[in-house]
């Protein structure tokens, strides 16, 4: 949501806040003036900006975040690859962990206080599977759910519920995310369809020709051309909002060179100063799955490992500066998170095995700097089997950045991410203060399908907007699944229509109503609560 | 029925229509007895080649069904010959002529290795622009999806090659077989750390991936354990290679010789510690509990009707293709060919809800591209022009995001495997503009290398079509050739006299044209006139949305 529109919308603390519901806490309304009148004089209409970067492979938290305090259980679990004691860079203030010596740019960070380390960050029962564990991380599901959606795409939805229909619009002229690199993640698959858009390069976006010829055919050859229209339409209309954004900026602080990390991140503070209301950017890089020669038998802190973690501290710092350089700083935050840690004993081909929790970082100007959680406990004789148990559940990380970086009010986190989850002091929370509500996001662009009341006990009135031909209104469940056709009919008329749902016996959580009507389709969430 | 007919049927007004995306089939594997005709042996071409150029549809549309999978399935060509020294202006070999092939030198450089690397990623796209009227080539691709190694993690040439050779030999014959060959090949015994899994420090890489990628797979019933996983790896120790020769061998030292139990989802098997050279029997032993399971063949099953079908499998699908596929592939030990062909000569293959609904690879774009426009490329035995020409190709499919010999990891690529987006991963905002470019590319300017060009060449694809001289018939051919949607006379009516006509409405301005061109084809002005337009037509149709469906 912008700020003017937030700040407009949340006067009288009777009229917004919204009806009570058990069991949740509802932030009272602050009229702190002081602040709002900062407030009142935005430079920027853009809002918060926050930067996912993904370690593909499953990263080793432990060379990475070291606990020092216990320096001789980390180093008798896993000898031939520990770093030894003197090389560990040493953190401000806080003597009982320290960062792999590669990692200058973080350590610099951190003592400058902008750096937030989360250690152990993890799930119940684990998984060691590579896609199966990164599938858990990106949709923000429990070990034992298969979502099919992403997080940060349900979080979408829910600021931009009527996506993509009527989009871009005046309110949303972005996209809604953006991933570097060409292959969209499921982080960002809304219930509909993917949130985001994914470029490699800003200004090599191609015009095409887009006349659709034929209405597609009802069936899946005509369900994947229209997927592949849809795509084609957005390459249209985002690309010349791109290629203007990034050409705005002429220049930027200086980034390392060959570093993969690093170029991508750059794309993203350009884009950010040249103005795009994107929310989300993901960029990534890949090589952390070390089964062996993480590091040199001669010299543990050089390496294959090293590398990797001076690839994501260089880029990090560079990118953190750049963002300073631009004035930006104030509204990006990032985020790091890889599939799982590795395991606390080393094997002897010099690597780690796939492990279970690991630190994750909370970077830029408003990450509330410190090291959060204590040092993973390392049992004495670690054996091959010894996982580091999770302190914080990888959840509470997203609902704190969704509550104290975006905004969002605590039913919409529980309709995010399915649970009610522990917020952390890792991120500052002071441009939150209030309640928001009528967000201007709320009705842009086509709103073809809502529900009232939400959250509801039993019943829901859906009302939908169709344009005539065929119409399908259907409950879909967090796991994706059919629970019940409301409405499966050919219509003559346009028009707008209501339907009861009556979830009867179904449990409390989170439930989809989705609209199709010929090529368009539309998803509501919808809060089920006892 | 026809497909038009056949698609409207039934949606009278107000008559409820299934839903997009679950409308699928009852159809199972009993064999297909509807029409041959183009339309059918274009479908079949489109999924077990790289694109259905007119000569191929030409071909098999005037045998039977049974006769075009027949031979569709038993390729009659030799081997293609091997990657050969294509580098030696960046960097002398020491031990292979240019031109020669560098596969039988173990020379391990590393400079050395990174231009064989090179070399082999071109000569495999050249392998699939010059494939044989068969499926070998696609199903190579396949089982190198389905195993998943990159290059860029064995780095020795000789490995790579190595391993592409034995997915190209395997990959119609025992799938049981292939597993093992796999199992001990030294580029996989390097990508998944097999060669230093030893008894004392186990590495449990390959042995968690024969389990969830190579065989079981994942889902409901597949329930093995992390600890059955580690005892896999115990099982699997000991494979060596001998830096000196590379060649594989077991070292019993190495081994882990204590007998081995399983988890009650593998029935509680023990297989019993061998020493010595017998320790390498325990592989076997191992692989042929994971094929005692019914998991395997469904999810084989289930990935090559990901492959060649459609990524969607409901209930339907599950039981009325995918289970008695298993049954086939268990009751025929697990031999690749009798299910490929119950499977494409199956009522379900040919149903038209399983027409034109694949989107096609960066692969199958690119190559398929090349081949419908029966592209020239310099001939192999020009190995430097040839090469050159391949890397371009090459690249243009990792730009969008096919990279051939390095998927994204032991995964492969996600459009295989990544609920619920499947294929349409392969399109984002990012690629379908670059497929787009391509296309362009190749209809306008060509890519030119070393004095040679290759582009395609319009009027010589057409000069291929029934009746070029009507534009009527010429772009309802052209559409035959490129197209699995659809199209309607309207739209045909709309391209034709938009492009072919430059918006005039009688069809002789093309036919003079054409015919002008024709009685005098040295004449650059009458050249120009029909192949502007005819670049025009073939660049829009590759354009639309429409032609990113196989």
């Amino acid at each position: 949501m912008r700020r003017r529109d937030f700040l407009r919308n949340s006067l009288p603390a009777a009229a917004v806040l919204p009806a009570v519901v058990d069991g949740y806490s509802i932030k009272a309304f602050a009229a702190d003036s002081p602040l709002l009148q900062a407030l009142m004089n935005p430079t920027t209409e853009t809002d918060h900006v926050l930067v996912i970067v993904q370690l593909s492979g499953g990263n080793d938290g432990l060379n990475m975040v070291i606990p020092v305090s216990n320096y001789s259980g980390y180093y008798s679990a896993r000898s031939n690859v520990a770093i030894a004691e003197s090389k560990i860079l040493k953190l401000e203030g806080y003597d009982k962990t320290g960062l792999h010596p590669a990692m200058t740019g973080l350590q610099r960070m951190y003592n400058d206080g902008k750096l937030n380390i989360v250690q152990a960050v993890g799930y119940p029962t684990p998984n060691f599977s590579h896609f199966r564990a990164t599938d858990i991380w990106m949709s923000g599901s429990a070990s034992d759910e298969v979502v099919s959606t992403g997080w940060a795409g349900r979080y979408l939805n829910t600021e931009y519920p009527n996506y993509p229909e009527g989009y871009p619009n005046e309110t949303m002229p972005d996209p809604l995310a953006i991933q570097i690199g060409s292959i969209t993640s499921l982080a960002l698959q809304g219930p509909a369809m993917n949130m985001a858009m994914g470029i490699t390069n800003p200004t090599s976006f191609y015009n095409l020709i887009n006349n659709v010829v034929d209405p597609a055919p009802d069936n899946p050859m005509g369900y994947e051309l229209t997927y592949i229209r849809t795509i084609a339409k957005q390459t249209n209309k985002f690309a010349e909002r791109i290629i203007a954004a990034a050409g705005k900026v002429p220049q930027q602080a200086a980034y390392p060179q060959d570093n993969y990390l690093a170029d991508q991140l750059k794309i993203v503070a350009r884009l950010i100063k040249g103005g795009l209301k994107t929310r989300i950017y993901m960029v990534g890089m890949g090589g952390f799955d070390t089964h062996s020669s993480q590091a040199e038998s001669s010299d543990t802190s050089i390496g294959t490992h090293a590398n990797l973690l001076k690839t994501l501290s260089d880029a990090i710092k560079a990118f953190t500066d750049d963002c300073q350089f631009l004035g930006v700083q104030d509204r990006v935050m990032g985020l790091t998170f890889s599939e799982f840690g590795r395991r606390i004993k080393s094997n002897s081909s010099m690597g780690t095995d796939h492990g279970a929790a690991a630190p994750m970082f909370i970077f830029g100007k408003q990450a509330i700097p410190g090291v959060t959680g204590n040092n993973p406990s390392i049992p004495t004789g670690a054996s091959v089997q010894d996982n580091i148990p999770f302190q914080y559940d990888f959840r509470s990380v997203y609902a704190t950045i969704l509550e104290k970086w975006f905004c969002v009010p605590a039913s919409t986190i529980e309709t995010v991410l399915f649970r009610n989850f522990q917020s952390l002091n890792i991120v500052s929370d002071a441009t939150c203060k209030g309640t928001p509500v009528n967000d201007p996001n709320q009705t842009a662009g086509e709103q073809l399908v809502t529900n009232y009341p939400n959250p509801f006990t039993t019943t829901t009135t859906i009302q939908y907007k169709t344009q005539g031909g065929h119409t399908l209104v259907q409950i879909i469940d967090m796991l994706g699944r059919v629970i019940k056709t409301l409405v499966d009919a050919d219509l003559r008329t346009t028009g707008t229509f209501t339907v009861t749902f009556d979830s009867g016996a179904l449990p409390a959580g989170v439930y989809y109503a989705r609209l199709q009507n010929e090529a368009k389709q539309q998803v509501r969430p919808m809060l089920k609560v006892r | 029925m026809d497909r038009r007919a056949f698609l409207t049927a039934g949606r009278t007004k107000n008559a409820p229509i299934p839903a997009a995306p679950e409308f699928r089939t009852e159809s199972g594997l009993n064999e297909y007895q509807g029409a041959w005709t183009r339309n059918e042996a274009q479908h079949l071409l489109k999924r077990l080649m790289f694109g259905s150029a007119k000569q191929d549809i030409d071909y098999f549309s005037s045998r039977t069904m049974q006769q075009a999978v027949d031979e569709l399935l038993n390729p009659a060509s030799q081997f293609p010959a091997p990657p050969v020294n294509d580098y030696t202006e960046d960097m002398a070999d020491p031990v292979v002529a240019p031109g020669a092939t560098w596969i039988n030198d173990p020379t391990d450089n590393n400079e050395l290795n990174e231009f064989r690397q090179e070399s082999f990623k071109k000569w495999w796209a050249g392998v699939m622009l010059n494939q044989d009227r068969s499926i070998r080539e696609k199903l190579t691709l396949m089982w190198a999806d389905h195993f998943g190694t990159e290059t860029n993690t064995i780095r020795n040439a000789h490995f790579i090659y190595k391993h592409n050779d034995l997915l190209r030999k395997d990959c119609l014959g025992n799938f049981r077989k292939m597993v093992k060959d796999v199992t001990i090949d030294p580029g996989m015994l390097i990508y998944l750390n097999g060669y230093l899994n030893e008894a004392t420090a186990p590495d449990e890489n390959y042995a968690r991936e024969l389990m969830e990628l190579y065989t079981l797979g994942k889902g409901p019933t597949v329930a093995y354990t992390e600890p059955d996983v580690r005892t896999a790896a115990s099982v699997l120790t000991g494979w060596r290679i001998n830096p000196d020769t590379l060649e594989v061998y077991f070292d019993p030292a190495k081994h882990d010789i204590k007998s081995k139990t399983f988890s009650s989802y593998y029935n509680n098997t023990v297989i019993p510690g061998r020493t010595g050279a017998d320790g390498a029997l325990e592989t076997d032993d191992l692989i042929s509990m994971l094929f005692a399971k019914q998991e395997t063949s469904k999810y084989i099953c289930r990935c090559i009707y990901r492959w060649f079908v459609y990524y969607k499998i409901d209930a339907a699908a599950e039981a009325n293709v995918i289970v008695p596929l298993s049954i086939i592939f268990r009751s025929n030990n697990y031999e690749i060919k009798p299910v490929l062909e119950a499977l494409f000569k199956s009522e379900h293959f040919f149903d038209v809800l399983n027409q034109g609904c694949l989107i096609k690879s960066p692969v199958d774009h690119v190559i398929g591209c090349m081949r419908e426009f029966n592209v020239v490329f310099p001939a192999v035995a020009d190995y430097t022009d040839a090469y050159g020409m391949w890397s371009f190709i090459r690249s243009f499919m990792q730009a969008m995001g096919q990279n051939i010999g390095d998927p994204p990891d032991v995964s492969g690529w996600p459009a295989y495997y990544q609920e619920p987006a499947y294929h349409e991963m392969w399109i984002t905002h990012d690629t379908l503009p670059k497929r787009n470019q391509f296309t362009d590319l190749m209809t306008w300017n060509g890519h030119t290398r070393n004095e040679k060009t290759i582009i395609i060449d319009v009027i010589a694809f057409t000069k291929t079509l029934s009746n070029p001289g009507d534009p009527n018939r010429l772009v309802a051919d052209a559409l035959g050739v490129m197209y699995r949607v659809p199209v309607s006379d309207t739209a045909i009516q709309s391209i034709k006299q938009s492009i072919l006509l430059s918006g005039q409405t009688q069809d002789y301005y093309w036919t003079n044209a054409w015919n002008g061109y024709l009685s005098d084809p040295g004449n650059m002005q009458a050249q120009t006139i029909i192949s502007n337009r005819l670049k025009s037509l073939y660049q829009y149709l590759m354009n639309l949305s429409e032609y990113q469906l196989s």
